[in-house]
């Protein structure tokens, strides 16, 4: 084979490369967490549709997974994410803090602290709750295994670390909390790094009693596996999750894709939007689609992170920021 | 030069090796043979059991769905870089190494060695920390509308950068085996640097290359540590076929995750299969090398 003939497919590799970049629809990249998979699996085309009808603009949307911290990690890193959904407003005001890709007052410009959907953290046992296990004081217990992700790198994660905490500190007071926590984190054999790598350990390997878990998690690994595997327990008291929505500044600006992407995250609040989120399992804000999937969402004394640890900054720097007490329960 | 000697172990050695009586024999060779079947066999087995568990039409609808295709595709435009440019830097080096002598010799040896020596997750941060927006290169790379982490760019240099001592540590031996005699003779009768390369060193390492070129094929189309952190994981554009698995499998997708991940294994099949055909000539060329040292020197 001669030389020349290499270099013809080497630069036609390369032109198809380039070609197929420049071909493209308008596209917008959703970064997202781990839970939100299947959400917006339909969201996404519902969107499109909607857009199309409304603009006659053809767009595709693309969609980036992983564990809510390392996401905005990512973006930080440069992820040209024009929309960021992740588990919590910790992770959007780091973007904002270390990236300076979007203003510190993001959480200000969507509705309801652009928190579109809710969701709590129950938790999900073997059939038959062989444990007996009831409530978070039942974690601590020796001879359970918990699973739960790593808070340092799962945003999800850090909800349950801060409901726990919260539970430790309404019925054993604020001195003993810490030590409540570290007696469930003592009984946890693996900490992965994302909610899902998390429910897989428990689901598909069989590992530990308890898994931890989103709300929506738990319906949706029920709804995977049949009813005859687990259980969905649900706690006396738990915390009230936000996950929030943020277009990336920067980002849009430099694509020009504003426009679509304040769309798509209006749409979220949609009564479309919002059946989407409540077929998945997340709570609707929207109070006529809430009260129609009322059945579906038992009632529980919720939290919120605001009122009990003082906003997401606050909790961040006190509990998993290094040397805080996750670092301090853990690393001992 | 030295002369090296090539013995075969007679029938009477043989004997003393293996005088232990046969059950001892037969239990270690169980051992082996179990703990093969157990550890390589059956998980290679249920691969292609879980893949095809759900029927056939699940199957091939699970490798031939839009993000599989991308992910194929990008698997393939990433290995056609990273392979030749591995191929042409890698027989240069080797060149260099075994047919000169220069200063900094050993610093280049210690550099082809270091991806076998780092691990890839590192290998993929290097690279955020070098092109990545809060990186060096970064802020320069988004001004000029470049990129090359969490884009294509970056998981063909992660790609390469873990590929780099496949061909080139393959190649030194042989060559360093092969001595510079037959080029220097080439020299000698007039032949220029090319023409040297091109009709002497090639011919001599050609086995020997190919045998390079599918290691690196291989690790190529398999890496994941490097590739998954410099991708971003965007499904259907920055996704190999190994991060592929690994989403379909985290969306409780497991008959999809293990058709794609078949996929893979096949792969290694075929590459296991030309790897031994290609070794025996490896080893043939070895062997030749050898002989005609031995009649060299007698």
């Amino acid at each position: 084979m001669t030389a020349n003939k290499w270099l013809n497919i080497i630069l036609l590799a390369a032109s198809l490369l380039i070609s197929s970049h420049a071909l493209a629809d308008k596209t917008l990249l959703n970064a997202s967490y781990d839970p939100t998979r299947e959400l917006y699996q339909e969201f996404n085309p519902a969107f499109s549709k909607y857009w199309q009808a409304q603009t006659g603009e053809k767009i595709t949307i693309r969609q980036s997974h992983g564990g809510s911290g390392k996401q905005a990690r990512s973006v930080i890193d440069g992820l040209d994410a024009d929309v960021v959904t992740l588990a919590l407003a910790g992770d959007i005001d780091a973007i904002a803090a270390y990236g300076k890709l979007l203003p510190d007052d993001w959480q200000t410009r969507l509705p309801g602290n652009s928190s579109p959907y809710t969701s709590t953290v129950i938790f999900l046992v073997r059939k038959g709750n062989p444990k007996g296990i009831k409530d978070w004081n039942d974690l601590a217990k020796p001879g359970v295994a918990v699973i739960t992700p790593n808070p340092k790198t799962s945003g999800g994660a850090r909800w349950n670390y801060l409901a726990a905490w919260e539970y430790g500190k309404q019925h054993f007071g604020e001195a003993k909390a810490k030590e409540f926590v570290a007696d469930i984190f003592k009984n946890v054999p693996v900490l992965d790094s994302g909610a899902r790598g998390s429910a897989t350990t428990f689901i598909e390997r069989g590992i530990g009693d308890v898994l931890i878990s989103w709300e929506n998690e738990a319906f949706l690994a029920l709804k995977e596996y049949g009813q005859g595997k687990f259980e969905i327990i649900i706690p006396s008291f738990s915390v009230l999750a936000e996950p929030t929505v943020a277009l990336i500044d920067k980002v849009v600006d430099k694509k020009g894709t504003r426009k679509i992407a304040e769309a798509y995250l209006q749409y979220l609040y949609s009564d479309e939007g919002q059946e989407i989120a409540a077929k998945h399992f997340y709570r609707p804000s929207n109070e006529k689609v809430a009260a129609k999937y009322a059945r579906q969402f038992p009632a529980i004394k919720l939290f919120k992170i605001d009122d009990a640890f003082g906003g997401w900054k606050n909790a961040q720097k006190v509990h998993f920021d290094d040397g805080g007490t996750f670092d301090q329960i853990y690393l001992k | 030069m030295t002369t090296i000697t090539i013995s075969h172990p007679s029938k009477s050695q043989q004997a003393a090796i293996t005088q232990e009586p046969a059950w001892v024999r037969w239990i270690l060779i169980g051992i082996a043979l179990a703990f093969l079947t157990l550890f390589l066999f059956v998980p290679l087995v249920s691969v292609f059991y879980e893949a095809l568990k759900k029927g056939v039409d699940v199957y091939f609808a699970a490798i031939t769905e839009p993000d599989a295709l991308a992910a194929i595709k990008l698997t393939l435009t990433a290995t056609a870089i990273a392979v030749p440019l591995n191929l042409v830097f890698g027989v240069a080096a080797a060149w260099a190494i075994t047919k000169f002598e220069f200063r900094g010799k050993n610093v280049l040896i210690t550099l082809i060695d270091l991806p076998f020596s780092v691990s890839p997750v590192v290998a993929g941060l290097i690279y955020v920390l070098v092109f990545g927006l809060q990186g060096w290169l970064g802020p320069w790379l988004a001004e000029h509308d470049l990129k090359v982490i969490f884009a294509v760019p970056g998981i063909v240099l992660a790609t390469i950068f873990v590929t780099v001592p496949f061909i080139a540590r393959e190649l030194i031996p042989l060559m360093q085996a092969q001595g510079t005699e037959e080029e220097e003779a080439a020299v000698v009768l007039g032949a220029n640097g090319w023409q040297t390369l091109w009709n002497i060193t090639l011919p001599n390492i050609k086995w020997g290359l190919l045998y390079g070129i599918i290691l690196c094929n291989a690790r190529a189309m398999g890496e994941f540590g490097a590739v998954s952190v410099v991708s971003g994981h965007i499904r259907g554009s920055t996704n190999t076929l190994p991060l592929h698995v690994e989403i379909l499998y985290n969306e409780y997708n497991f008959a999809a995750a293990f058709a794609v991940a078949s996929l893979l294994a096949l792969l290694a099949l075929i590459t296991l299969a030309i790897k031994t055909f290609v070794e025996s000539k490896v080893t043939q060329q070895k062997h030749t090398t050898k002989l005609k040292e031995n009649n060299h020197e007698h």
